[in-house]
């Protein structure tokens, strides 16, 4: 029997060794998942038959001499990709009962790569929010601490990971969503450039900045999940047409020389202390490691905040329209007329949250307020983007914390709507820039995990990669876990 | 007081693709509901659009056809509303950067004249499904083997003054359309539709009144009364100090009257901004100037070539370019017969009128072009007369293909030979010496009604086969 908390790179080692086979693998994984999980609330739907069968093929596939290093590794969805035959329902009351005739191609690659899925992850509903408060099958619960958030929207997925249910889960990211919660949880999470993996079958949030990645312990299984992620797909227009290197490849390659800017904006006052001396030794480990440490400044981060709740709420906006209760999703019952079907379908089917951002974004595409809000938001994107860009000419990384808090205490009514859009301030530049970010492990503050963020240059992934794998080599942050013993029962 | 209409034409050309514009069902017309529909059209939770970039060229070839500006750049944008036909609750339009930008048109008018029609733009966007309420008792049902159904939806200027104008601009960019095969141009099954801006103003007045939208009309003949009927309204209402509201009205052909559309006054904010989920077009020089090489000839360049190289008038080159087919169908002809006059004779007069009389199209024709040609040759070698040729081109409508074995058969050859010719003639004289005398002593005026006589006669002795020339002209000689 595997231990908990292994990565993919030992387990497939194990299955090649044929010290486990993937069918113990997922049997031990749902055990574990129907153990914990009435607690954590971190996975909402469980596919055992699926799971099992997929299992025992993995297993009949690397007798026939099969050695993918995914393959019969048993991983987890967040609830946000279409799973053929399995519900889909991004965590929201209108589509609790939608089950998807196709695959996300995100879940195809990984299918064909021979991962085994478990399930899907709890999220907040339509990816919107920053601790999987929002999510309709209620709150997920962050295994450092079963009082405090895991972190949003990506939360199901990253408490899945960080309790040990599977080595991987995926996530999406449109503002900091995978990044946030893997600093919280204490794991690793790659956002990688917009484009680089394919959006469809993803339900959209905010389509210029959504983005699937990988959610695991390690940057080593980041990458090797990457490698089956990423790619062109004809069915993603905005999906790049660039060949995908080999993500592992370059791990091992020194990081002596790199040069690593950290933005003074990322220090400011919004910044826990904690996190910021954590973060600032977490630099020093690179320094120590050769890297070459250079202050830059990235003006506008303060006005990411505004200029993405303007941005993604308006696309958001439209991305919802078409949960209207006709045909798929939640109904209203008995509707008196077409009106009442819309209206009432749609207050009961959508959550507070979304329901606001619905609000926002219609607002602010409106005609008396487009020029004045969408299209100046657009004008900042460009100037944020911009900013980015000339600051990785001169380095080659952007480093920073990933989130200014670290995990917060659930149900906290004196943290107002904008303190909770807050938590994006540091995540939020390499979505509107499109850029490809990490978060690795840390540190601890106060018992909990800090997340340190890497930000590159476009399709740089692999170099973000090459750098948290060093750090990673360096220190011990990413295997620390949390004491879950108390949960036996 | 006199009033002048002021009207600009928004034309929805639903483009002749074999897939939709942003999904791979299928375009065909008339499947049971749904059939044509896949994850993507039924807006299911995380599927993408991607463009068809046949729409894409369909809609360049259009540009090219009515020499406007395509846009090197341009994008899609949602244009947001619910709607139960709408499955996304937006549809993606061109608002911003549509990928025709200004062109004129010249448009043939029926007295031979050009009208030049200014485009302002034209742009790609999905159709909509459409809402069935007659298939599910209480209910209503629909269908969504229409949406995503490529549409270019071509806007003018408000350059049209009269309801004239407007069905020969109609008529002109349905030949237009179907010459670039990029649409079928199909009125009543609604490949092509119509909404008229129309206002009134004063004749004089340089400002545009306020003014309202006629829409959806399906055929040119509801248009022409539609703009009547409208006008009239709008006139009444400005005679009697009222205001004229601006909103969209339907033309109701039963009453023979227009109704406002919509029971109360909203303003529809459509929000419009650009599809996050769509990269933009970017077209460069060297395809533009591929799909010109490729372009067939357009109805202008024929029409200048048929009355400049074949001699023919502006008036009879307008009709016979007014549609691909029917050109095809002359210029088969003439390659043929080598007579280009005399076909489009034959086309507009006893074809056209045996088409029109059992309601076909060019298309339907039971006359090849062929047979057609062969009939001319046969009238050029004298072989037929032209009242031989009439009953010879009934034979061929009514399914005999070849014009030399109706000839045979029919015993119809024309005697030109003047020895038979002559020994009619000196018969008919022989036989009737008071006509011939009454004849020989009238003027020149009378004589010419006098003929008549001799020519019927020698007709019926020649069972109708005398070459009428010859004849005439040896009657005039022996008698003279």
């Amino acid at each position: 029997m595997a231990e908990l908390f292994e990565t993919i790179s030992s387990l497939a080692k194990q299955l090649d060794a044929e010290h486990v086979s993937s069918r113990e693998l997922v049997e031990d994984a749902i055990a574990r998942t129907e153990r914990l999980n009435p607690e954590l609330n971190a996975v909402i739907a469980l596919d055992k038959p699926g799971a099992l069968a997929a299992a025992d093929k993995a297993d009949k596939a690397r007798a026939d001499g099969a050695t993918s290093p995914l393959l019969g590794v048993p991983m987890l969805h967040k609830d946000i990709f279409c799973t053929r035959g399995v519900r889909t329902s991004c965590a929201s009351k209108m589509l609790a009962d939608f089950v998807p005739p196709y695959d996300a191609t995100v879940v195809k690659k990984l299918d064909d790569a021979g991962m085994v899925r478990l399930g899907k992850c709890n999220m907040d509903e339509f990816a919107m929010g920053s601790s999987n408060e929002t999510s309709f099958f209620g709150a997920v619960k962050n295994p450092w601490d079963f009082n405090r958030v895991p972190g949003g929207s990506s939360g199901g997925s990253a408490a899945a990971v960080a309790a040990g249910l599977t080595p991987l889960a995926t996530g999406t990211d449109t503002g900091g969503s995978i990044r946030q919660p893997a600093a919280l949880c204490g794991i690793t999470g790659l956002k990688p450039t917009y484009g680089r993996v394919s959006r469809y079958g993803m339900i959209a949030f905010a389509s210029s900045m959504d983005q699937a990645g990988p959610m695991a312990r390690t940057a080593e299984d980041c990458a090797l999940a990457l490698n089956a992620m990423a790619g062109h797909d004809p069915l993603d227009s905005t999906c790049a047409d660039i060949s995908v290197p080999d993500y592992s490849a370059g791990l091992e390659q020194s990081i002596e020389g790199l040069r690593v800017g950290i933005p003074k904006e990322f220090f400011s006052s919004h910044l826990n202390d904690g996190i910021a001396a954590t973060v600032t030794a977490a630099v020093k480990e690179l320094e120590a490691a050769g890297a070459v440490i250079v202050d830059v400044s990235l003006p506008s981060t303060d006005l990411g905040v505004s200029t993405y709740y303007v941005i993604a709420p308006a696309e958001a906006s439209a991305n919802l329209s078409r949960y209207d209760g006709v045909r798929y999703g939640y109904r209203c019952d008995s509707p008196s007329n077409l009106q009442d079907l819309y209206v009432r379908s749609r207050t009961e089917g959508f959550g507070e949250e979304v329901k606001r951002r619905i609000l926002i974004g219609t607002f602010t595409l409106s005609a008396a307020s487009y020029d004045q809000y969408f299209m100046k938001a657009q004008q900042v994107r460009r100037l944020i983007a911009e900013e980015y860009q000339s600051v990785l000419k001169d380095v080659d990384v952007i480093a920073g914390p990933s989130a200014p808090n670290t995990a917060f205490v659930l149900n906290d009514d004196s943290k107002s709507i904008t303190d909770m859009y807050m938590e994006d301030v540091y995540t939020i530049g390499a979505n509107l820039a499109g850029l490809p970010a990490i978060s690795v492990p840390a540190g601890l503050v106060n018992g909990l995990p800090v997340g340190m963020q890497l930000i590159g240059s476009r399709f740089c992934e692999a170099q973000l990669l090459n750098i948290a794998h060093q750090f990673q080599r360096r220190t011990d942050w990413h295997s620390l876990t949390p004491n879950l013993e108390g949960l036996t029962g | 007081m006199k009033w002048e209409k002021v009207m600009g034409l928004e034309v929805h050309l639903q483009l002749s693709t074999h897939s939709k514009i942003f999904s791979s069902s299928a375009t065909a017309f008339g499947a049971d509901a749904n059939i044509h529909t896949n994850p993507l059209d039924m807006a299911l939770p995380g599927t993408l659009p991607v463009v068809n970039h046949a729409a894409v060229s369909q809609a360049i070839v259009f540009g090219l056809g009515v020499g406007a500006e395509i846009g090197k750049v341009s994008r899609f944008d949602r244009k947001n509303y619910f709607y139960p036909d709408l499955p996304k609750g937006y549809q993606i339009s061109q608002f911003f950067e549509p990928i025709v930008k200004e062109g004129v048109f010249d448009v043939p008018l029926e007295d031979g004249s050009i009208f030049p029609v200014r485009i302002l733009r034209a742009h790609l966007e999905e159709d909509a499904g459409k809402s069935v309420h007659d298939c599910i008792p209480g209910h209503t049902g629909i269908d969504l083997n229409r949406a995503g159904t490529p549409l270019l939806e071509v806007v003018t200027e408000p350059d049209f003054r009269t309801a004239e104008q407007v069905v020969a601009y109609l008529k002109a960019l349905h030949a237009l359309v179907t010459y670039l095969g990029i649409s079928d141009g199909n009125m009543s099954e609604g490949s092509m539709r119509c909404d008229v801006n129309l206002s009134l103003r004063l004749e004089g007045e340089t400002e545009y009144g306020t003014r309202t939208e006629l829409k959806n009309i399906n055929s040119f003949r509801f248009i022409e009364r539609a703009i009547h009927v409208e006008a009239e309204r709008q006139q009444d209402l400005l005679e009697s100090d009222q205001s004229i509201v601006q909103e969209t009205r339907l033309f109701d052909p039963d009453n023979d009257e227009t109704r406002s559309m919509r029971s109360k006054e909203v303003a529809n904010d459509y929000r419009y901004f650009p599809d996050p989920d769509l990269l933009p077009i970017v077209i460069d020089d060297e395809t533009i100037e591929r799909i010109r090489d490729a372009l067939p000839e357009l109805p202008a360049v024929k029409r200048g070539r048929y009355t400049t190289e074949l001699g023919l008038s502006q008036y009879d080159a307008n009709l016979l370019t007014q549609d691909r087919a029917t050109a095809e169908f002359f210029e088969a002809c003439c390659a043929a017969s080598n007579n280009p006059k005399a076909a489009a004779n034959w086309m507009l007069g006893d074809l056209s009128a045996a088409l029109n009389k059992e309601g076909l199209t060019i298309g339907e024709c039971k006359v090849t072009p062929e047979g057609l040609s062969s009939l001319i040759s046969r009238i050029d070698d004298e072989t037929l007369s032209s009242k031989m040729a009439k009953t010879v081109f009934e034979d061929l409508w009514a399914g005999e293909p070849d014009v030399d074995r109706i000839i045979e058969h029919r015993g119809l050859k024309q005697v030109s030979d003047s020895g038979a010719l002559e020994s009619i003639v000196d018969e008919l004289i022989a036989n009737n010496p008071a006509q011939v005398d009454q004849y020989r002593a009238a003027d020149e005026g009378k004589q010419k009604k006098l003929i008549g006589f001799f020519v019927g006669q020698a007709m019926k002795a020649s069972k109708g086969q005398a070459n009428p020339q010859m004849l005439n002209q040896l009657l005039k000689q022996k008698l003279g």
